[in-house]
């Protein structure tokens, strides 16, 4: 481990985080997983929680997130992050416990839990990597595709009509009356980047402080399947998913913005 | 001091947990193990422990495998559907090899079936259950005493062997009253658990998975999967045995079949027909040498179940072609009458009446 040499005192101006691990991460370009784990690395460095902290990894693209960050973390079934977080964090209650999820995982196959653990007020951190698409199958419709976004299971487009329109988590979560922090960010850019590490930070801050539960959307770049070039892929995110669903703070200190 | 009480079986599952030391609870509601949830959303948080009343059967063996997972001992219950619906996290919990106890209540199917006793989910118990290439130690209470004291051996049966362990009983020994003596020997501390996920402090972080995508790890993961239900099938065979020595005709019976068999054996007794019980306690692993090694000495096996014929294929299997084997059954919820085993039985050793269907 490099950092462990660095005992002189020289500022560092930038350095990879001690909770991200030297293993190459199988993303593909442009990815914003990488970009998510880096800032989670981050910020459990600087909340100083690595040691108490147990992860939740889902069934999707971040499913090998445990050889990417350095604590503690189980898988969880397809869907079930949210169950399994609640089962570690109530006979944990002093540990940090996060789920990692996409958007197939949360939205569509998890939805039930993703809810009701919200409902409960569960003390747990959900970070909800929302790409728009099913990236580990390769690129179906997610509960979150846009209106006409295509996928390989709407080729012509995502149709309404039948398919029903893009979920909202944030807004959806924010009827129910125990979350105590839910926050929208997008990766499309530096200044995305920096809010997204500032929600993940307030969001853990949250939990640390035994406020209850905390949700932080993050609206991801996914080239590959959102079927464009990095550089649009982030276009695609500021411009049209961002259109669909709205970059904000829904809920802080427990009270609706 | 042994402390007797009157209690339903699935309340006597629930105080089994418990003394086991359950650290957490977590069910969804279904008839006929609701006495069970209700018992330990009474007691759990009395004790401190956890108790989650869960959205789905999903969500609560999902709870489940994150309380084990984080080193502590956890329970769910239900029947028959809801135990199809954790089959999933049963494979799961049996691929990652987390210790963890489920209770099968079980009730008539298939489908949403009715709320009767049953046993048409041994299948389903023994054979594995859920996706993938596993069993899983599963144990028939016949009593509400054994269904307390099964529970309590399931946890250190399921810590022993890092697995699920499954109490497979039904709706009527669920929920009837018996007289019960409540466990009170200290139970032994859970072994140290150093693949708990507890926060990487002092050591590096660990993680707990099943996914191998990896060339041949998951086959390498397989073999040593296989070579610890070898080690369990060794040494956690458990049966009980009545009038076995000089028998003519073999019952094979377990939970509430065992008990109709047990009455229609003592009537047989009577009637001079030299009749025998074997009773399985652990459906998995099976007691198949010792069922090989009494039946040969038997002129026939009747196997008593309340299902189409699930055990039987295993007692067949156990007796290889040696000795004819009965089976005599309900379906649907229904039990099967003492009065009609005992026929079953007379049909079978007496040669003046037809023979029956083998």
């Amino acid at each position: 481990m490099s950092e462990s040499n660095d005992s002189s005192n020289r500022k560092w101006l930038y350095r990879k985080p001690r909770a991200l691990s030297d293993t190459p991460m199988h993303y593909c370009p442009g990815c914003g997983h990488a970009i998510v784990h880096k800032l989670l690395a981050e910020v459990i460095d600087q909340l100083d929680i690595q040691e108490e902290t147990v992860g939740v990894a889902p069934v999707g693209c971040a499913v090998l997130a445990y050889f990417y960050i350095r604590c503690d973390i189980s898988e969880a079934a397809h869907g079930r992050a949210a169950a399994v977080a609640t089962g570690i964090k109530r006979v944990l209650p002093g540990r940090i416990v996060f789920a990692y999820q996409g958007d197939g995982d949360l939205a569509a196959i998890g939805m039930g839990e993703t809810i009701h653990a919200a409902n409960r007020g569960e003390n747990i951190t959900v970070i909800f990597v929302n790409n728009a698409v099913y990236g580990m199958t390769g690129g179906q419709m997610a509960p979150t595709t846009l209106t006409g976004q295509k996928t390989v299971t709407c080729p012509q487009g995502r149709d309404p009509e039948t398919m029903g329109p893009p979920i909202r988590m944030c807004e959806l979560i924010n009827t129910l009356d125990r979350p105590y922090y839910i926050s929208r960010v997008a990766l499309d850019g530096p200044a995305g980047v920096r809010r997204a590490r500032k929600a993940l930070t307030t969001a853990f801050t949250a939990q640390i402080e035994g406020r209850g539960y905390s949700f932080v959307e993050i609206l991801s770049p996914c080239p590959i399947y959102q079927r464009c070039k990095p550089v649009e892929a982030l276009k695609f995110v500021r411009e049209r998913m961002a259109a669909d669903f709205p970059v904000r703070v829904f809920r802080a200190d427990g009270k609706s913005t | 001091m042994v402390k007797r009480t009157l209690m339903t079986g699935n309340d006597a599952v629930g105080e089994g947990a418990i003394r086991a030391g359950c650290d957490a609870y977590y069910g969804y509601p279904i008839t006929p193990q609701n006495e069970l949830t209700a018992y330990m959303a009474t007691h759990m948080p009395r004790l401190n422990r956890v108790f989650i009343q869960a959205e789905s059967e999903i969500a609560a063996i999902n709870m489940v495998f994150g309380s084990v997972v984080a080193g502590k001992r956890a329970m769910t219950s239900s029947s028959s559907p809801g135990i199809s619906l954790k089959q999933e996290g049963i494979s799961n919990l049996a691929a990652a090899e987390l210790p963890a106890v489920i209770v099968n209540v079980m009730r008539g199917g298939p489908g949403i079936g009715n709320i009767a006793p049953s046993q048409s989910d041994y299948f389903q118990a023994v054979k594995g259950g859920g996706h993938g290439d596993y069993r899983l130690p599963v144990l028939a209470p016949s009593s509400v005493q054994e269904s307390h004291d099964l529970t309590i051996d399931a946890f250190s049966l399921a810590d022993r062997y890092r697995t699920p362990v499954m109490i497979l009983t039904d709706g009527r020994i669920g929920q009837m009253m018996e007289p019960l003596r409540l466990h009170t020997r200290p139970i032994p501390a859970p072994p140290p658990k150093p693949w708990a996920l507890t926060g990487a402090k002092g050591r590096k972080s660990i993680f707990v998975r099943s996914l191998m995508l990896n060339n041949g790890d998951l086959e390498q993961h397989n073999i040593h999967l296989q070579a610890k239900f070898k080690k369990m099938a060794a040494a956690e065979v458990r049966f009980e045995e009545t009038a076995i020595d000089d028998c003519d005709l073999l019952l094979v019976a377990y939970g509430t079949s065992a008990r109709v068999a047990k009455s229609a054996l003592e009537e047989a007794r009577r009637t001079g027909l030299r009749v025998g019980l074997l009773r399985p306690i652990t459906l998995w692993p099976f007691p198949s040498e010792r069922i090989a090694a009494r039946s040969s000495r038997c002129r026939a096996v009747l196997c008593v179940e309340m299902s189409a014929g699930q055990m039987v294929e295993d007692v067949r299997l156990a007796v290889n072609g040696r000795t004819p084997v009965h089976f005599e059954g309900r379906m649907g919820g229904a039990v099967p009458e003492a009065r009609d085993v005992f026929r079953a039985i007379q049909k079978i050793l007496s040669p003046s009446r037809k023979k029956s269907k083998p």
